[in-house]
């Protein structure tokens, strides 16, 4: 930036002594200006075009599937059982399977989650233990899907003898989403404003009282769209499922039974081409849960935006 | 990940029973008055105060724990390929073959990288641009359309994904250049879709993080929107940039389903853009199903692997933003 005159200086050292008169200078800065705006132009149009390349990707991918897999989409599909090996029919036990499995893993990894975040950033000092605490979660968060997958298995399942079922898949899961909350939370807290956590010591509450009457309830908001977001996240998780839950078309009504999600539902019948009619549908219902808990998140969002 | 936010010092939150309360101002300027403080709340409530911030400190403990028991258990399972495989023909071993008890993970290792490379060199531009244009050139109408759009493309699940690679885009390949349209080429197209958003929004939260008034300068200076972005926006959201590249970079190489359904799986070495090659995440579900012994602690060496790697990319990612923090 600071040489931005650099050029228009060596063009009149090229010219001579006696070219420093206005004609020149005018002409070198006219041409100049020209190329800035051009490349300037160019820049931007690129950028619009990169822009524009992401959202149709985005609508490709939900176009396909929305066209091939709305016919599908009816109540006898939603709300039947598949059969035969080719899964004809309806897939409403992986809807209750995942379902089941989400809401068990979310019963389990928020309250550790949210506390979690409330320690960090309400009690703990920045120390070394903090930093610690922070790199686990951020790692936990990278750990690929199908790592945790493989622990899930050799850890619930194998070590603690725990059948394939809800309760195994959701304590996978629950690790996997924990990250996710506990950052969504500690960023919550951490947009409290401070006056409000004065006041109420000012009152003479206690720390406790003071979290748990206060932040908590004034974070809540964006707490409920972090939870929103993880969940999305484990609905659409496969690996993990895979190796913990089994892919036992089954309705669970106990936490230690198997069955299958709508994820490896998809998987099975993509990979084995057999159904891809029912593969689309899948896909769409799979979508659209997806698609509603994010609409969700973001009403929450903004309607509590509104009211501060 | 750090360039998502900036903490703030939490010393005036902290309070604890014999500490200083809310206000450490205060406290330091008058002699402190302990005992008197105590007697203020009555020795329940201390006890109760106490016990929940053991409480917390116990949940933020499991993250810890869980990411130690991950990778005890995994590498308790791929132990055994010290004595049974050997380490140093495992992971310099170009050949796999279940049959003949040969577990060499060049193979998978290659792939890996060659899948995740591509994926980064098409994804990574792509997304960059797109958190440029979000940040810097769009108005609000437009960012009101676009980021929403990105948000949703990072919430559609991988397995949707390679469901849309193997009804789309391998048909597409192989149409195109040949083969049966499952490899490498195939799935650089559907993993660069997949890590946009992940770079996209990271980005987009380093560049929003630059304050306001270095661009009003830039432009005060007679700079051009461009000459801002790139001499100006760019070099100060560098750090916050490679950070999202990093961890895109992270989600391409631990992705599984949307490879496995794509990427061909024949274990063998990449010899072309559209021959089936295998990676190391694909490799481990196809094998897992029906492995035992020497087959299965190899699968597990190379989730120990795979779990190294991802640790790798996130400490790079720390230690980056915190010489960026100091320089």
């Amino acid at each position: 930036m600071r040489d931005m005159f650099s050029e228009d200086r060596e063009r009149l050292k090229e010219l001579g002594p006696g070219a420093m008169d206005k004609t020149a200078r005018n002409e070198a800065k006219r041409a100049r200006l020209l190329k800035e705006r051009l490349a300037n132009n160019t820049a931007l149009a690129v950028l619009w075009v990169a822009a524009g390349i992401t959202v149709a990707a985005l609508i490709l991918i939900i176009l396909y599937v929305v066209i091939n897999g709305a016919p599908m989409i009816s109540p006898k599909f939603i709300f039947t059982w598949p059969h035969g090996v080719s899964a004809k029919g309806g897939i409403w036990p992986t809807i209750i399977s995942t379902l089941y499995v989400t809401g068990l893993a979310m019963l389990i990894a928020t309250p550790v989650a949210v506390l979690a975040a409330v320690y960090l950033a309400e009690y703990a000092k920045q120390g070394r233990i903090v930093t610690v605490i922070r790199f686990a979660a951020d790692s936990l968060a990278s750990v690929p899907s199908i790592v945790m997958g493989l622990f899930g298995l050799a850890f619930f399942v194998e070590a603690f003898h725990l059948p394939m079922s809800m309760l195994s898949a959701a304590l996978a899961l629950s690790l996997l989403m924990l990250p996710i909350i506990m950052r969504a939370t500690e960023e919550a807290i951490r947009a409290v404003p401070r006056y409000i956590r004065w006041g109420s010591y000012g009152l003479g509450a206690t720390q406790w009282q003071t979290v748990s009457r206060v932040v908590l309830p004034w974070a809540m908001p964006r707490i409920i769209t972090g939870l929103v977001l993880a969940m999305g996240r484990a609905i659409g998780e496969t690996a993990v499922v895979f190796y913990t839950m089994g892919m036992a078309i089954n309705m669970p009504l106990t936490p230690l039974e198997s069955g299958r999600s709508m994820a490896v539902h998809l998987y099975l019948l993509a990979v084995d081409g057999i159904n891809l009619k029912a593969a689309y549908g899948t896909a769409l219902m799979l979508m659209l849960m997806i698609f509603l808990l994010n609409m969700f998140a973001r009403y929450i969002q903004r309607r509590y935006r509104k009211v501060r | 990940m750090s360039a998502a936010y900036t903490p703030q010092p939490l010393t005036q939150q902290t309070l604890h029973p014999e500490d200083e309360g809310p206000f450490p101002d205060l406290a330091q300027t008058q002699p402190r008055h302990k005992t008197a403080a105590l007697t203020l709340v009555s020795r329940a409530t201390q006890i109760k105060e106490r016990g929940l911030l053991l409480l917390f400190f116990a949940c933020a403990i499991v993250a810890v724990l869980g990411v130690v028991l991950i990778f005890a258990f995994v590498a308790y399972q791929a132990s055994g390929v010290f004595p049974n495989i050997g380490f140093l023909k495992f992971i310099t071993g170009t050949k796999w073959s279940v049959a003949h008890s040969q577990f060499g993970v060049v193979p998978f290792i290659v792939g890996s990288v060659v899948v995740t490379i591509g994926a980064l060199a098409i994804g990574a531009p792509l997304a960059i641009m797109t958190a440029l244009f979000l940040s810097e050139v769009a108005g609000p109408r437009a960012r009101a359309v676009i980021r929403p759009a990105v948000e949703l493309l990072a919430g559609i699940p991988s397995v949707v994904y390679g469901f849309f690679g193997v009804t789309v885009v391998a048909p597409l390949v192989a149409r195109l250049f040949g083969g049966a349209g499952f490899g490498p080429l195939t799935a650089w197209i559907v993993l660069s879709i997949m890590i946009v958003p992940t770079i996209a929004m990271l980005s987009e939260d380093a560049l929003d993080s630059i304050p306001m008034g270095i661009r009003e300068a830039s432009f005060a200076m007679g700079a051009t929107q461009w000459q801002t972005i790139y001499k100006v926006v760019l070099p100060a959201a560098k750090i916050g940039i490679i950070d999202a590249v990093i961890l895109g970079m992270g989600r391409a190489i631990g992705e599984t389903m949307a490879v496995l359904m794509i990427v061909g799986n024949a274990p063998q070495m990449f010899a072309g853009l559209t021959k089936p090659i295998a990676t190391l995440t694909s490799q481990i579900v196809l094998g897992m199903s029906y492995a035992a012994d020497d087959f299965r602690t190899a699968l597990f060496g190379m989730a120990a692997l795979l779990f190294l790697i991802s640790m790798c990319l996130v400490l790079i990612v720390r230690l980056l933003s915190r010489t960026g923090k100091e320089g």
